[in-house]
């Protein structure tokens, strides 16, 4: 790499007075985000693993101990545990399956020419860069029983959406359907009008119908795309915390991040939150493996 | 069986105008070849026959039923591209299907005429294969089966082999004729090519600017052309064009073009079919196979001077400075042999076009 030469420096510049050379100043842009990257994200990582081994509490002075494979064995035999995972799971495949259809469903509207459709396209992308906070508070409110306008709108009188154990989950997951759906929407778009318009125009000359032409040419043209949605999608679900942990206290919507705050910020169990903490990586990682495996054979053909 | 008649079409992009009052009337299993330059409307008049546009003014009859207020999947009309549109992700087998599935074929049948059609274009080893892995021809033969394969009542093809290299074309033209041979079937063509057009039309239909030129047989638009545009279009290479005077002289007429010291010794016969157009405005048109050069002095040969010569293999294409204009001549191989070489000239009278130099439009004489 070093004999590549980048750009040649302007002799008359400072930085060439001072003596730098292009890679000199190649290095001062790169070596603070790595050492960042190193000290913050990296070491952590590692670091946790060692935690994941032994009974070290954060809050405590007491001398900690190696305890092996202890931390797994308990957490994977912990029915709570379990349950969290069941939770998180049903969480994810609503709202991820919400996302992927209200996402794609307004991207297939967009997807042609009408007045305003910028300022409209726009509008419908701003829940996406809301804090995750602030909408968890915005929906609380929206979820009021005495005065909230969701229960007015739809006649349900005093329905505690965030308080009654069967619908706090489902609550919490259509405020992420709402989220996040503009994320889905904007890479279908863009997945959309990609598929060559002369491909539709061969499709009706060859007398497809609409819906033969959706899911014969569409669906299969954007499906890549739509995979690689998917993907992000699962693995931010999977993840969620701040907007659950604002919206709800309902142990039926308690998720694994919920669960893996309170063993490591409540509990202060800090040595067997970080051996949750690795199992929850292992899955996500398992479960993307599984997409891109996938997504990589759709993209051969 | 299938009649296509276009009645008055008028068609606007915004404010402009791409197709002016245009009526053609194409019979059973004829080849039209729409021919002209890009943004001549060509393009535009197939894809309103196919149904992908719109007309704003006028009529398309397909026999004999007005059909443009009817989607392109209810003309039943195939179509051909010049990008080929194949569906990249189906297999050769499943897009030449594509068609027959939408309509809900059986697959039995389907099967069927896909390997009959697969048989004719001879695609049958690439019926597995993905449109990526093919080579333009075989991805053109694709496209051609997929039109032919639910036996269409009519062949729109839109520059169907412009995007394949020279050789291939040749192949490929010979091919589309061999097809259209065999199978028959009322077709519309679009090229800018006119060897395409010559090589393959029952019929020629020029267009520029959205106006038809002329409509009329390989033979007629290249023997008879009927105004400047098509006399330059068609034919290769082009046709020679300068401004003519015509003058009286003892038992011939004398044509003078570039105001050249001395005029080509013409037929008196012309002076009375010219009509009166002899002095100002009248434009000779000559194709380069009409100027007949030698070298030594002959009875009505006029000396010049050889500029430039272009050997072309079979024959060499040799500019003559006359007066103030250049005619292009062609020779065989090597017969004049450089720049500034001598030599005598005379215009084929049987073989000369005038017109009116205003209106561009053919006198019609012929000698």
């Amino acid at each position: 790499m070093a004999s590549v030469a980048l750009t040649n420096l302007d002799p008359a510049s400072r930085a060439a007075a001072r003596g730098w050379s292009d890679l000199t100043i190649r290095n001062l842009f790169i070596i603070p985000t790595l050492v960042f990257l190193i000290v913050f994200n990296i070491f952590p990582l590692i670091y946790s693993l060692g935690y994941s081994f032994t009974n070290f509490a954060a809050n405590r002075s007491e001398p900690w101990q190696f305890v092996g494979l202890q931390n797994y064995r308990e957490l994977l035999s912990d029915d709570h545990i379990w349950s969290n995972f069941v939770i998180t799971a049903k969480y994810v495949i609503v709202s991820v399956a919400g996302q992927m259809v209200v996402g794609f469903g307004l991207a297939l509207l967009l997807n042609r020419s009408f007045p305003m459709k910028g300022l409209i396209t726009t509008l419908l992308l701003l829940p996406m860069m809301m804090s995750a906070a602030v909408v968890g508070l915005f929906w609380q409110l929206l979820y009021s029983p005495s005065w909230g306008p969701i229960n007015y709108v739809f006649g349900l009188g005093d329905f505690a959406w965030l308080s009654n154990p069967d619908s706090a989950l489902y609550a919490v997951a259509i405020t992420d359907i709402w989220m996040w759906s503009p994320f889905v929407m904007l890479l279908s778009l863009a997945g959309l009008s990609a598929v060559p318009q002369h491909l539709y125009e061969a499709a009706a000359i060859d007398r497809a119908g609409w819906w033969y032409t959706f899911t014969r040419i569409t669906l299969p043209l954007v499906s890549p795309i739509l995979l690689i949605a998917l993907i992000f999608r699962t693995m931010e679900a999977f993840k969620t915390f701040d907007i659950a942990y604002t919206m709800t206290t309902q142990p039926t919507a308690e998720l694994i991040a919920i669960r893996l705050y309170k063993q490591a910020f409540q509990q202060w169990d800090t040595g067997k939150s970080c051996a949750l903490a690795y199992i929850v990586l292992i899955m996500v990682l398992a479960i993307t493996n599984l997409y891109v495996k996938y997504l990589n054979k759709v993209k051969e053909r | 069986m299938t009649q296509i008649e276009l009645r008055g079409i008028e068609k606007f992009f915004g404010a402009v105008q791409v197709i002016h009052n245009l009526n053609l009337a194409i019979a059973d299993n004829e080849f039209i070849v729409l021919l002209g330059q890009s943004g001549c409307g060509k393009t535009t008049t197939l894809r309103a026959v196919a149904g992908l546009e719109t007309i704003d003014k006028g009529d398309i009859l397909i026999d004999g039923k007005p059909v443009q207020h009817l989607k392109a999947a209810d003309r039943d009309i195939a179509m051909v591209f010049q990008s080929f549109s194949l569906y990249p992700h189906m297999t050769v087998f499943e897009n030449v299907a594509f068609p027959l599935r939408a309509t809900r074929m059986s697959s039995g049948e389907v099967d069927k005429s896909v390997r009959e059609v697969a048989r004719v274009l001879r695609i049958t080893d690439l019926l597995d294969k993905r449109p990526s892995a093919l080579s333009g021809g075989d991805m053109q033969r694709v496209a051609i089966g997929r039109a032919l394969v639910r036996r269409p009542k009519a062949m729109l093809m839109d520059e169907p082999i412009g995007a394949l290299d020279a050789k291939l074309r040749e192949e490929m033209r010979a091919e589309i004729k061999r097809l259209h041979v065999k199978q028959g079937s009322t077709t519309i063509y679009v090229t800018h090519d006119q060897i395409e057009a010559m090589s393959l039309a029952d019929r020629i239909v020029i267009m520029h600017e959205g106006f038809i030129q002329q409509v009329g047989t390989p033979d007629e638009v290249y023997s008879h052309p009927a105004n400047l545009f098509v006399a330059q279009f068609v034919g290769s290479p082009v046709m020679n064009i300068a401004e003519a005077r015509v003058a009286d002289r003892p038992g011939a007429a004398s044509v003078t073009v570039g105001g050249a010291p001395a005029g080509f010794e013409f037929p008196h016969r012309l002076l009375s079919k010219l009509n009166g157009h002899s002095n100002g405005g009248l434009t000779l048109g000559i194709r380069p196979e009409g100027v007949l050069v030698r070298h030594d002095a002959a009875s009505g040969y006029m000396p010049v001077e050889a500029s430039i010569i272009e050997p072309l293999g079979s024959f060499d294409i040799v500019d003559l400075k006359v007066g103030s204009t250049m005619l292009r001549a062609r020779t065989k191989a090597g017969y004049v042999s450089g720049p500034g070489e001598k030599v005598h000239v005379r215009i084929d009278p049987e073989q000369a076009h005038f017109f009116d130099t205003a209106s561009g439009k053919s006198l019609g004489v012929r000698l």
